[in-house]
């Protein structure tokens, strides 16, 4: 099963490697990680998707709540949040492809952020799943690079909708 | 004053009484400093026993043990006495020396990442990079150390900064940490929930783990069993929570415990499991122990709860302030035909155990159960036993007996050398108690050195050690699972103890006869001086 954990820590060198670490030695899954600061440049915001049964879960937040530089721990289902991931993907095109990669875009609502004579950058930010679904959708494509954020999430603002 | 002398004040400000370490160029500094402070310092002789000794201290004084050791090996040696004292739960603060900060990372000479190695072994770490932040770090790391679930705190020390100049020095009166606050109050609710289970429980039984001895909370528990009629079983850890012949206790739990004591386990409905992990070795299926039972688990530390068995009633909070809570109340469960029955329980077992005694014991060698049991009951009424690991340690637990002293033992990370350095670290605390160290000899042979300390500081502890010239646990195990294949076991190239004790200047004394067992435990125990005292075993004994 699927969990969201929004995890303010102090912004100060080491904290990453001690949440990781943390995952890595209780044998917890981590399916993305992202992190950055809060409004609070002394503060970061980690969202950790992670997946696991229920014990799991529990373990998870009370282990994360164990150590000492986690300030708050919050945990929630993606039903239950705006989630979104940052995607940047380089494919090589052909003149025959252009058009169909460029509909692509426009259907799925991806960008093209860069271009060279036979590469260009996509960009797209939207739901892991419909991330996905775009990169199904260009899998036909020779794909250079490709680079995903994690994903990053808030509670919804009007609570009990799912 | 500079970085070092900071620290060194700090530590004062603590009341430290003793700095356990080993010096080297990175952590010169603070032991210049020192020299200027009345803090006692105890040079031992492997940096592994620093962190041992450092336990043994904090165990009886119920104070922050406080351990120095110098940067790269000198840290890592220290990584298994705080790994030790991290899983039994025991309060260190540990000052490493570091290289010069402007050069960590660049692999110089003796630099090691010890904060990044022991990160998975440390309640908290730090790495000083201002000597200005000293006092704020020295008081947080105590705090944190000393407090909620206990644990070692390591404090890297780079050696710039233990030279650098401190223009002010200011230490906090407390600690507001937005990020460590320890739940110690138990939550009213769940205490009622608790009170209302207990009034109605037929067969309800109290399990102390190693958080009984750590919250003080020993006589607590006593009492209110006492008082409210409820018996009491212990894991290793929380041995002597109740004196060993005290009518309502049952023994010790789990695979190595009294068969008694499991079965109070299986057939109570109501478990009050207090300061205990409910870790593989004293809850066998521990997924299933609340299947016919409520089982209340009490522990000041929340990811223990639900952590290996899932409680009726989760209890977060310090064992001295919930059993106080809860004495309170008016509960007096009617347990008196339970208490009879397991009464009967134990019975059956002490007399198997006699009928066991008069087995033949093979010429040369003494039982060793009848010795530790013989030991004990002519130790000082308060004495500290502080058992090792391997089958000492089980014949220990099942044997000993503990009426006002304490029983140390490393149940947690299970480390052989504990002993020997932990006796040595509850001696210094407490000069005027017996301290009894006892070991098998595959176990004294990795804290030995340690004698050196003892002469050179004049710490009298007895030394029990169990000979039986192999690895006798494993050869145990070999035994059963791998049907006498036995593999790495032998230790026929040990020395000859009474050389050892000579050499160290300790009196020796040799036990090989079942007959000799009383006088000789009688001249192991008179005057406060160190003994050596070799007792022959039987290798096939099993625990």
């Amino acid at each position: 099963m699927k969990r969201i954990y929004n995890v303010l820590v102090k912004n100060q060198s080491g904290v990453l490697c001690k949440v990781s670490g943390l995952f890595w030695r209780r044998c917890f899954n981590i399916d993305s990680l992202a992190v950055g600061e809060t409004e609070d440049n002394a503060i970061s915001n980690m969202t950790i998707v992670s997946t696991g049964d229920d014990h799991t879960q529990e373990q998870i937040e009370k282990q994360l709540n164990k150590k000492i530089d986690v300030i708050k721990v919050k945990t929630f289902d993606e039903k239950e949040a705006v989630c979104r991931e940052l995607m940047l993907i380089k494919v090589k095109y052909t003149r025959d492809n252009r058009r169909d990669i460029i509909d692509n875009c426009a259907v799925m609502n991806a960008t093209i952020i860069d271009m060279g004579n036979n590469m260009m950058t996509i960009q797209i930010c939207d739901t892991p799943e419909r991330c996905q679904i775009f990169l199904d959708s260009i899998n036909h494509i020779k794909i250079v690079e490709i680079t995903r954020s994690g994903t990053v999430a808030l509670t919804k603002c009007r609570e009990g909708i799912k | 004053m500079n970085g070092a002398d900071a620290i060194v004040k700090c530590l004062e400000m603590e009341n430290t009484e003793f700095v356990f370490g080993y010096p080297g160029v990175a952590i010169c500094p603070f032991y210049n400093s020192i020299l200027n402070s009345n803090i006692k310092t105890v040079l031992v002789r492997h940096e592994q026993h620093a962190g041992h000794a450092a336990s043994g201290y904090a165990r009886l004084t119920g104070k922050v043990g406080v351990v120095a050791v110098t940067s790269g090996p000198g840290a890592t040696n220290v990584i298994t006495g705080i790994a030790t004292a991290y899983a039994d739960s025991i309060p260190l603060v540990v000052i490493t020396g570091q290289v010069d900060s402007r050069l960590m990372g660049s692999d110089v000479f003796q630099e090691a990442d010890i904060s990044g190695a022991c990160e998975s072994f440390v309640k908290y770490s730090y790495i000083v990079r201002n000597a200005e932040d000293i006092p704020h770090i020295v008081k947080e790391a105590f705090y944190i150390a000393g407090t909620g679930r206990k644990g070692p705190v390591l404090i890297d020390f780079p050696i710039d900064i233990q030279n650098q100049k401190v223009n002010k020095f200011e230490y906090p009166d407390s600690v507001s940490m937005a990020s460590y606050k320890p739940t110690v109050k138990g939550n009213i609710k769940q205490i009622d929930k608790v009170v209302r289970e207990l009034r109605k429980a037929k067969r309800p039984l109290i399990c102390t783990g190693g958080g009984a001895h750590l919250s003080g909370a020993a006589n607590v528990i006593r009492a209110f069993a006492e008082k409210h009629r409820i018996p009491v079983v212990s894991t290793m850890m929380g041995l002597g929570t109740m004196p060993s012949e005290h009518p309502m206790f049952f023994g010790m739990v789990g695979n190595n415990g009294q068969a008694y004591g499991n079965r109070a386990m299986n057939q109570a409905d109501m478990i009050l499991m207090a300061g205990a992990r409910v870790a593989d070795r004293s809850i066998a299926r521990p997924d299933e122990i609340s299947t016919n039972k409520i089982l209340v688990h009490i522990d000041v530390d929340p990811a223990e709860i639900g952590k290996n068995a899932g409680p009726t009633i989760p209890l977060v909070g310090d064992l001295k302030n919930v059993f106080t809570e809860l004495d309170k109340e008016d509960i007096r469960p009617a347990t008196q035909e339970w208490l009879d029955c397991l009464a009967g329980y134990r019975k059956e077992a002490e007399e198997a155990k006699k009928a066991k005694a008069d087995l033949v014991i093979t010429p040369g060698t003494v039982d060793p159960t009848h010795f530790i049991h013989a030991l004990s009951d002519a130790m000082d009424k308060n004495a500290v036993y502080v058992a090792d690991v391997g089958q000492n340690q089980l014949w220990s637990c099942a044997n000993c007996i503990i009426r006002d002293g304490r029983f140390f033992t490393t149940g947690g990370m299970g480390c052989m050398g504990y002993s020997v350095p932990a006796a040595m670290g509850a001696k210094l605390a407490e000069p005027d108690r017996q301290v009894v160290a006892v070991c098998g000899d595959g176990a004294f042979q990795m804290c030995m050195m340690e004698l050196g300390t003892m002469r050179q500081y004049h710490v009298p502890v007895k030394i029990a050690v169990i000979r039986n010239n192999v690895l006798g646990l494993v050869r145990q195990y070999q035994h059963f699972t791998y049907k006498d294949r036995f593999s790495v076991i032998d230790l026929s190239g040990s020395p000859e103890l009474e050389s050892i004790a000579a050499a160290y200047g300790m009196k020796f004394l040799h036990l090989n006869d079942e007959e000799k067992m009383e006088e000789t435990i009688k001249a192991f125990l008179e005057n406060d001086e160190s003994v050596l005292l070799q007792c022959d075993v039987d290798p096939n004994e099993v625990a």
